[in-house]
């Protein structure tokens, strides 16, 4: 990461700086390093990495098929035609001009599947981690402003959500209530609200001793005020990290659960269903069906997780040092 | 001889005259104790002082001996718990500023009585503008409408001698010096001409120069408005500079209290007179730098009798037998040391 600013440009030419009237930080490299201002480091950071771009680039192409869903899958993905059925990719002599990827064991297309499964994928990993982030956000930062009894009460509570595991408890939920993608979401943004509050509330616990946040009382400001232009505010950058890498184990988990039966119901395309499918057709040669939504579902977990990784290196350069 | 080092001295300063002064604060028998782990201890030990209308009170102690607690607490904000308030009032234009609700005291926060801090350098918001923040507390205690704000704004940045305060506005935190975040903060402090002031070591974590800079603005400010201002330090040429009367505490209690002249020419408690003793001078070529012998005593076991008769050049087997209270034995000065004061 460190080559990020690293010049590959020789010095520039000496410009006849003479009618400049305000001054402008010098673009000359020293020792190598190129002077770059401060609002345009993150921009530089994120193109100067190939890999991040190119990460960025194909997760924003998921992203696209998934808004597009509809127009751009060849055939509806729950379309059964039986005398399809487990037809190979297109590539293959047997196989046949719309199912690009092949066809699984009732004769739906594959491909359709995958675009579409996108869609839930995103649905479920963008609402759940928001709505976990509302739940987190404010119980953490009450934990943290208010102290004493309501810190050691969502503490304790944190403690408790975080001793269970979360797919154990998606598990138990969804069976006692049923498949459905409203409960999902519910569910996983339950199960995984602890993670950001405990977050939260250790930052805040750091920045409401600075002094600030003392001058901010000091001046006369109200609670709220103090909470979310103070205390909140300042607190951005590790929340926003944790969102980053919060979102494809999001994405991981409804796969999870859909694989185990217990996710969408089956007359939604989901990624995780599609696995689950040809996972019973695996072995009898038709490895199509589950080794592309597989695939699928690998490139956009790995594309987020490059771009956040390069995130939270970007927004919190100690990290790096850390790890 | 001893003499404060860096500043010119400025006596007659035209308002520090006591006896033809109205009372704008008056403290009654402050005692704040905290709740530790190891137990309780008492921050501020029975305090009584008052502050008079346009005049600077400079408040003098050793770190720990309940300066910043007793200034802190007048604006209620030390936490409870850990902190408690045992007994004491404090009238402030009329109100105990200690019986008032969170609403009530907030409006008396920023607006008729404003405190700046130590640390300008993370004094103010790093993620909001400075015209931001400044504006926002103009707004909060003067209910302006936003054009108005921003001019009062560009005025109280202009005060506090800040060039291109429209600039400026646009500008965080991190991009003024800290003698710059300084002038914002006292800005934001005075932006609603509050009746009193109270600085926390204003000047500490600043050069000498800027140093200076401030406590000038600081002073000229105060006599455009007749403010008070309540100073907090442990330099004590910060002291001789600014100050009209000195408290001296030591160990949560008020052993000395006279005006500045007398604190700095004709210091009566032995604890008074080590500390200005140790003040090093220009003149004399003295070699090790004079002490007061010892440390301070924990809160947690205060010595018997006298507090600070373990490290008193005078204390005699009586200083041992009961804590003195303090008495004035000239008009205006109060004392508390009992040797002393049965000599007079």
């Amino acid at each position: 990461m460190r080559n990020n600013i690293k010049t590959e440009e020789a010095l520039p030419e000496n410009t006849d700086a003479g009618h400049e009237t305000t001054y402008t930080p010098p673009a000359a490299s020293f020792f190598g390093y190129q002077y770059i201002p401060a609002e345009r480091q993150l921009l530089h950071s994120f193109i100067s990495n190939k890999l991040v771009l190119g990460a960025t680039i194909l997760f924003l192409l998921c992203v696209l098929c998934a808004v597009f869903a509809h127009w751009i899958s060849p055939v509806d993905p729950l379309e059964q035609t039986l005398s399809m059925r487990l037809k190979p990719p297109i590539w293959y002599s047997e196989g046949m001009s719309p199912y690009f990827f092949g066809t699984d064991r009732l004769g739906r297309d594959v491909l359709s599947n995958i675009i579409h499964g996108l869609r839930i994928s995103l649905t479920v990993g963008v609402l759940s981690v928001a709505l976990s982030l509302v739940i987190g956000l404010s119980l953490g930062l009450i934990a943290g402003y208010k102290g004493g009894f309501w810190d050691g009460f969502i503490m304790r509570a944190v403690d408790i959500q975080l001793s269970l595991p979360l797919i154990m408890v998606a598990l138990c939920f969804m069976v006692i209530f049923g498949q459905g993608l409203g409960k999902l979401i519910l569910v996983i943004s339950i199960a995984g609200w602890a993670e950001y509050a405990r977050t939260v509330r250790a930052t805040v616990l750091s920045i409401r001793e600075k002094e600030y946040v003392e001058a901010a009382h000091a001046l006369g400001f109200g609670p709220v005020t103090i909470m979310i232009k103070y205390l909140l505010l300042n607190a951005i950058t590790p929340i926003l990290v944790i969102t980053a890498v919060q979102v494809p184990r999001v994405i991981i988990l409804e796969a999870t659960l859909s694989f185990l039966g217990v996710g969408v119901p089956i007359t939604t395309p989901s990624i995780g269903l599609c696995i689950a499918r040809g996972y019973q057709v695996l072995f009898s040669g038709s490895w199509w069906v589950s080794i592309f939504p597989g695939l699928a579902l690998m490139i956009l977990v790995g594309c987020i997780n490059v771009v956040a990784d390069w995130f939270r290196d970007a927004l919190e350069p100690r990290s790096r040092e850390q790890v | 001889m001893w003499w404060p080092t860096g500043f010119a001295m400025r006596w007659n300063r035209g308002h520090g005259n006591r006896y033809n002064m109205e009372k704008l604060l008056q403290i009654e028998d402050l005692k704040i104790n905290f709740d530790m782990l190891v137990g309780t201890v008492s921050a501020v030990d029975g305090v009584s002082f008052h502050i008079n209308r346009g005049e600077t009170l400079g408040v003098v102690g050793e770190s720990g001996c309940g300066k910043s607690v007793s200034a802190m607490s007048l604006l209620q904000l030390i936490p409870m718990p850990p902190g408690e308030l045992i007994s004491g009032q404090a009238m402030f234009e009329g109100q105990d500023l200690f019986k008032l609700s969170k609403e009530e005291i907030r409006k008396v926060r920023g607006n008729r009585i404003s405190m700046i801090f130590q640390e300008p350098m993370t004094s103010l918001n790093p993620v909001f503008t400075i015209g931001h923040q400044i504006l926002e507390t103009i707004q909060l205690h003067q209910g302006l409408e936003k054009k108005a704000a921003k001019e009062k704004a560009v005025e109280m940045l202009r005060l506090v001698g800040i060039p291109e305060p429209e600039r400026r506005l646009q500008e965080y935190s991190h991009e003024l010096s800290g003698g710059m975040r300084q002038r914002v903060m006292i800005a934001m402090a005075l932006s609603c001409d509050p009746a009193l002031l109270i600085a926390d070591e204003p000047t500490t974590a600043l050069d000498v120069t800027v140093q200076a800079q401030i406590l000038e603005l600081m002073l000229d400010l105060q006599k455009k408005n007749n403010m008070s201002i309540m100073m907090i330090t442990h330099d004590l040429g910060v002291i001789a500079e600014v100050a009209d009367r000195v408290i001296v505490m030591y160990c949560g209690k008020i052993v000395e209290s006279a005006d500045v002249r007398t604190i700095f020419h004709d210091p009566l408690h032995p604890y008074t007179r080590q500390l200005m003793e140790s003040i090093p001078t220009l003149e004399s070529n003295q070699g090790r730098l004079k002490e007061i012998p010892g440390t301070v005593p924990s809160l947690h076991n205060l010595p018997v009798g006298c507090n600070f008769q373990p490290r008193c050049a005078r204390a005699e087997a009586g200083c041992r037998l009961k804590k003195p209270s303090l008495k004035e034995v000239k008009p205006g000065h109060l004392l508390a040391c009992d040797l002393v004061a049965e000599a007079l």
